[in-house]
């Protein structure tokens, strides 16, 4: 395999007596799709913060393009195209679903504003946002909050793609429609990480699946044979014999 | 499918419609009006555009910063000694006061941009005291009692009070619009776009490529030359400046955040909504002496209570009004008839 597009390299991160992660390495390949799944409070939302440099590890690196990013801030690392979205949706909430897109496309993939309108309003007809161009975010519900993180994140222009349970709360026909949307990203080359409790959805995009217990990655693997894993089985039977 | 994107909506058109005859009718008030409405109305003006600078500052980059009188000062400073030492015109001391304002919130802003939250107020206060005991000991501008615009100046600027009235005011009607103006092109461009975003969620903002920190202290530096300006023209007006006076947090920054927060912070319609609410407060109660200081707290707290986000805050969460066209409106070209066709 040719040398990783983001790879975690012995990261720790501690919060008082919660371990978050204890010396995890991680890679994902140049179009690869890894989920991650593992309970509530593993520290899922809090790797992806590491990732995108707004947590900072107590030790280990983080690498993109064979680069350290380890010291750079959330804003250069979006610009150098890792986007990401938020488990509890941060929309712009006083500027309209269009402009939010357009801050995400202009400064996080570094363009002039006017050369972006028309991506953005792609990026939302694909999110199923379209007719709510001009809504203000702060009066969207839920879900669609959820497909402008999803579509806000896209807007960035990423290399790779950070999603946290964007899933969650879709109805069946609607995370149908969200699958085949991940599968279209997938195609266009972007490399995607995703954290969701939605398993099938998981299942039907991801080609690994990583499983993050007790500050470390306690399966990892084919996304089938994982998820059937006597070690997953017993953290989500919540018959885990625990430190 | 084309799309096109404008900024106008219908409130909007409205809006600068109403705006654009509200300022020919003040342009024309010493026409209308005797020489306490000028005074009454400047005063008004100075007030919105202080609050207006405030609230780009405290509204939009989050910096809330209880130290601006160290601008209005400084301002008034410039100005008094370019007119006493330099012999410089007072309407050309106003645009120098806020570019060297501006300069000298570039250091300024090295060390307050050091603390967060409550730290930076302190910090930005403790400025504006060193500001204050600076001034006061400059004793060629009256050390700490201040001194006066000599007369063979004043007299320059025109030769019959009255005409000195209406340049006075008429300067503050422009000063208040070119600040009003400055406000919403930096909105309107892509700079305003990243502040807007840092108002409505400094991490999103950061993880969606925005500097913010190199957004904020240009913001701050702005709000300084704003300010400094502001704060030229007032003394201009008074014609005496005292370092009590210029530095003071209560006339500068404390009626200037009471005016945001009832108006709306974070709404550029909100500082002008929250001037005309003041003074007709002050207007109507000032008479009462202490008790009149009790009535404002009064309205802060109800307003707070009742409308968090103020006066017009509650406006746009219900009928999503914008007075100035600031917000990008995207219409789809259906290609036939030009149906969509916007100003
Ligand atoms: N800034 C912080 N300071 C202290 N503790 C934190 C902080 N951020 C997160 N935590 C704690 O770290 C743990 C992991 O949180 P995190 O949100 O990363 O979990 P998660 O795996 O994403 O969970 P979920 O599935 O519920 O989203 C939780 O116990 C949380 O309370
Ligand atoms: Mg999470």
């Amino acid at each position: 395999m040719n040398s990783p597009i983001l790879a975690l390299d012995k990261v720790s991160k501690h919060f008082g007596a919660i371990v978050i992660a204890d010396g995890i390495d991680l890679a994902l390949s140049e179009g690869e799709a890894l989920g991650i799944i593992g309970p509530n409070g593993a520290g899922k939302t809090t790797l992806f913060g590491i990732v995108s440099g707004t947590v900072a590890p107590d030790s280990g690196r983080v690498l993109y393009a064979g680069r350290d990013i380890t010291h750079i801030s959330p804003a250069q690392r979006c610009t150098i195209g890792i986007g990401r979205s938020f488990q509890v949706p941060l929309p712009f909430a006083g500027m309209s679903v269009f402009e939010n897109l357009v801050v995400a496309a202009a400064f996080g993939g570094r363009r002039r504003e006017r050369e972006v309108y028309q991506g953005c309003m792609d990026i939302l007809d694909r999110c199923g946002l379209g007719e709510k161009a001009n809504r203000r975010a702060g009066s969207l519900t839920l879900i669609d909050r959820k497909r402008l993180e999803l579509a806000r994140a896209l807007a960035t222009d990423p290399r790779v793609l950070l999603l946290d349970e964007v899933a969650g709360g879709l109805t069946e026909r609607e995370c149908h429609v969200l699958i085949g949307l991940i599968a279209d990203i997938r195609r266009s080359g972007v490399s995607i990480i995703w954290i969701e409790h939605v398993v099938h959805a998981l299942l039907a995009s991801v080609d690994r699946l990583l499983v993050l217990h007790n500050g470390a990655f306690i399966a990892a693997g084919d996304p089938h044979t994982v998820i059937k894993s006597p070690a997953v089985m017993e953290i989500y039977m919540g018959i885990e014999t625990d430190v | 499918m084309s799309i096109r994107v404008g900024f106008a909506s219908r409130s909007s058109r409205i809006g600068m419609a109403a705006s654009a005859v509200a300022l020919v009718v003040l342009a024309a008030a010493p026409f209308w009006g005797g020489r306490d409405d000028l005074q009454l109305l400047s005063q008004i003006y100075t007030y919105v555009a202080l609050a207006s600078l405030w609230n780009l500052l405290a509204g939009y980059a989050g910096l809330v910063s209880v130290g601006q009188q160290a601008y209005v000062g400084l301002g008034a400073y410039l100005l008094f000694g370019f007119a006493i030492l330099g012999g410089v015109p007072p309407l050309w001391s106003i645009p120098l006061a806020g570019v060297i304002a501006a300069l000298t919130a570039i250091p300024v802003a090295a060390l307050v941009f050091r603390l967060r939250g409550h730290y930076f107020a302190i910090g930005t206060w403790i400025i504006a005291e060193v500001f204050r005991l600076i001034a006061s000991q400059v004793s060629v501008l009256g050390g700490g009692s201040g001194t006066s615009l000599p007369a063979h100046i004043v007299l320059a600027i025109a030769s019959t009070r009255q005409l000195r009235d209406f340049l006075v005011y008429w300067i503050a009607l422009a000063l208040v619009v070119v600040i009003l103006a400055l406000i919403v092109l930096l909105l309107r461009s892509r700079y305003g776009l990243a502040l807007k975003a840092i108002r409505d969620s400094e991490l999103a903002a950061a993880c969606n490529g925005i500097d913010v920190q190199r957004t904020k202290v240009l913001v701050y530096i702005f709000t300084a030359f704003g300010t400094a300006m502001v704060g030229a023209l007032i003394f201009f007006q008074r014609l005496r400046v005292s370092p009590d006076s210029a530095f003071s947090v209560n006339d500068w920054t404390a009626f200037v955040i009471f005016i945001t927060v009832i108006g709306g912070i974070g709404r550029i319609e909100g500082p002008i909504i929250g001037t005309v609410v003041f003074f007709a407060l002050r207007q109507t109660l000032a008479d009462l002496g202490t008790i009149y200081l009790l009535m404002l707290g009064a309205v802060a707290i109800v307003v707070m209570l009742a409308a968090p986000k103020g006066i017009w805050g509650l406006i746009v969460e219900r009928f999503g009004w914008q007075i100035f066209p600031l917000e990008r409106t995207v219409v789809r070209d259906t290609g036939s008839a030009g149906a969509a066709k916007r100003a």
